[in-house]
């Protein structure tokens, strides 16, 4: 019988149940135990303890104000849980994310099977502000926390043949409501060039605002890619396969004029249906303050020799 | 069939009653305001909401007339011009939210976003042809023109309230998110193809006694 790391008890639970036996063994009948117990009870049974250690890197911080968690956290476009923005906060709570496998394989040398704990030892956990465009035209500024998702890829050793990455996000009716429902073809698929992934600008990303990410948020693990448009940072990903071909994407297939493949943030190539010269801050802009202008690549210009040469018009 | 005719005072009270229904979903959304019950995206919600508040007031000004019809009650016709006022209300505040929280009141920055983007200039026609209709609403402008043309001008509501819908189902496509869009769609189909309907009968009618 094989055994998953993932399925054993987490460490701090069974700490918890061992500091529970030791103090009913002490007949810490006192008032003051019994509640010390009860806490840790409490904390095992709902990981309470959302705190995810990271060390700043300066190197990735943006100067621009912090968007407030709670708008981060309650105006999400995550269809698996709904197509409106409010959505997922409320209906997110329920995903499961322990046990939770990744499977890394596809053009590798080594592929992996790995439990959400040993991915989350691949590399330190660095922290890094990020601004966050999204192709409807608001953006946000967000504390990520994760590690460069180059670490991963080095370790599964991609053969000569991977040109590409695929992402799947997990697609549960069981535990997603929204993926009862047709809009996409599930499950959710992003890619990216294989060059573009070991950008150290694409995060593989576990927490937010100091703390492991929220359900609604993409938890347990995500991408994310401050250059691109939001969509293309797949959430609660499950496997990542490096490939041969271009992957096809999601919203690419559902509007290939709409979304390309690339989805580069680009004042200069407008979407059909809206202007993506400008964008409105959540929390600051429109109401008493212009819309800003958007920055080529959202402000990355470290990222534009991936596209040296490239008709960015037609590779939209 | 039964009828429910109401008096002239009882008339004067459903309207006042209407008038404030109408008024509710504005003054809901400037408590919202003031209360910070909006949200993230507090202007994207304002301009959703008094689109849809439009659409729902030009499908309920166009439904005026089937249930005046079907169930005999003239006295609605009454209610009529205050709804499709109200339908112009709202309409003038969705634009508003668009020149203003969209383009910060830079009107030919607005023009230029209008005429690149389909979804975005069908509503705006929407919107223009609803001008003329709100300024001929009152009854000296109606014996100026003559009820005949008045007429005429304000079939051109039937022409509004498509253009309505297909700037919503447009504005929703890019998404994939046709749910709310083909409700709307259908509720004026019907609307409209009632009309059609009783057209053509009256127009056999006419035929048969000729």
């Amino acid at each position: 019988m094989i055994i998953l790391p993932s399925e054993i008890t987490p460490r701090e639970m069974v700490a918890s149940r061992r500091q529970f036996i030791k103090q009913l063994a002490l007949g810490a009948a006192g008032s003051a135990g019994l509640l010390e117990m009860a806490t840790r009870e409490a904390f095992a049974q709902n990981p309470a303890n959302r705190k995810l250690a990271a060390t700043l890197n300066n190197n990735f911080v943006v100067m621009d104000n912090k968007t407030a968690y709670k708008d981060a956290t309650t105006y999400n476009n995550y269809y698996e849980f709904g197509t409106s923005k409010s959505d997922p906060a409320q209906t997110a709570g329920g995903l499961k994310t322990q046990p939770w496998t990744v499977v890394i394989d596809g053009e590798v040398n080594r592929p992996m099977k790995l439990d959400l704990d040993s991915l989350m030892k691949i590399a330190p956990m660095e922290e890094r502000i990020y601004r966050l465009r999204c192709v409807e035209g608001w953006s946000m500024v967000i504390p990520w926390i994760g590690y460069s998702l180059s670490n991963l890829l080095k370790k599964v050793e991609p053969n000569g043949n991977a040109k590409y990455v695929e992402f799947t996000s997990l697609a549960d009716k069981s535990q997603m409501p929204g993926v009862r429902d047709d809009v996409l073809n599930w499950p959710y698929t992003e890619g990216l060039r294989l060059d573009e992934a070991l950008h150290p600008l694409a995060l593989l990303t576990f927490g937010m605002y100091g703390e492991v990410l929220p359900n609604q948020n993409g938890a347990p693990v995500r991408i994310a890619l401050p250059w691109k448009y939001g969509f293309k940072s797949a959430k609660a990903i499950v496997r990542i396969r490096l490939t041969s071909t271009q992957p096809k994407t999601a919203w690419n297939s559902a509007a290939p004029r709409e979304y390309g493949f690339y989805s580069n943030v680009n004042p200069e190539v407008d979407h059909p249906r809206w202007s993506q010269g400008s964008e409105r801050r959540i929390g600051e802009d429109g109401f008493l303050v212009k819309k800003r202008k958007t920055l080529m690549f959202n402000g990355y210009p470290e990222v534009a020799g991936l596209y040296s040469g490239m008709d960015l018009k037609k590779y939209y | 069939m039964i009828t429910m005719n109401p008096n002239s005072k009882q008339q004067t009270w459903i309207k006042v009653l209407l008038f404030v229904l109408a008024l509710l979903p504005f003054l809901r959304l400037v408590w919202a305001v003031f209360t910070d019950h909006l949200g993230a995206n507090p202007l994207e919600f304002i301009t959703r909401n008094t689109g849809d508040w439009t659409l729902y007031f030009l499908c309920i000004t166009l439904s005026v007339t089937p249930l005046r019809r079907i169930f005999n009650l003239n006295w609605l016709l009454k209610m009529r011009r205050m709804l499709g006022l109200f339908g112009f209300f709202y309409a003038a505040l969705h634009f508003l939210t668009f020149l203003w929280f969209d383009h910060f009141f830079d009107v030919a920055e607005m023009l230029s976003d209008v005429v690149k983007r389909p979804f975005i200039l069908v509503g705006f026609s929407a919107f223009v042809l609803l001008i003329p209709l709100a300024l001929t609403s009152t009854n000296g402008m109606i014996r100026r023109i003559g009820a005949k043309r008045w007429q005429l001008l304000h079939r051109l509501i039937y022409l509004i309230a498509s253009l309505g819908v297909l700037h919503y189902f447009w504005m929703k496509a890019g998404k994939h998110d046709f749910a709310q869009p083909l409700l709307f769609a259908g509720v004026v189909a019907i609307l409209l193809l009632l009309r059609l309907y009783w057209a053509w009968t009256k127009q056999r009618f006419s035929m048969k006694s000729a």
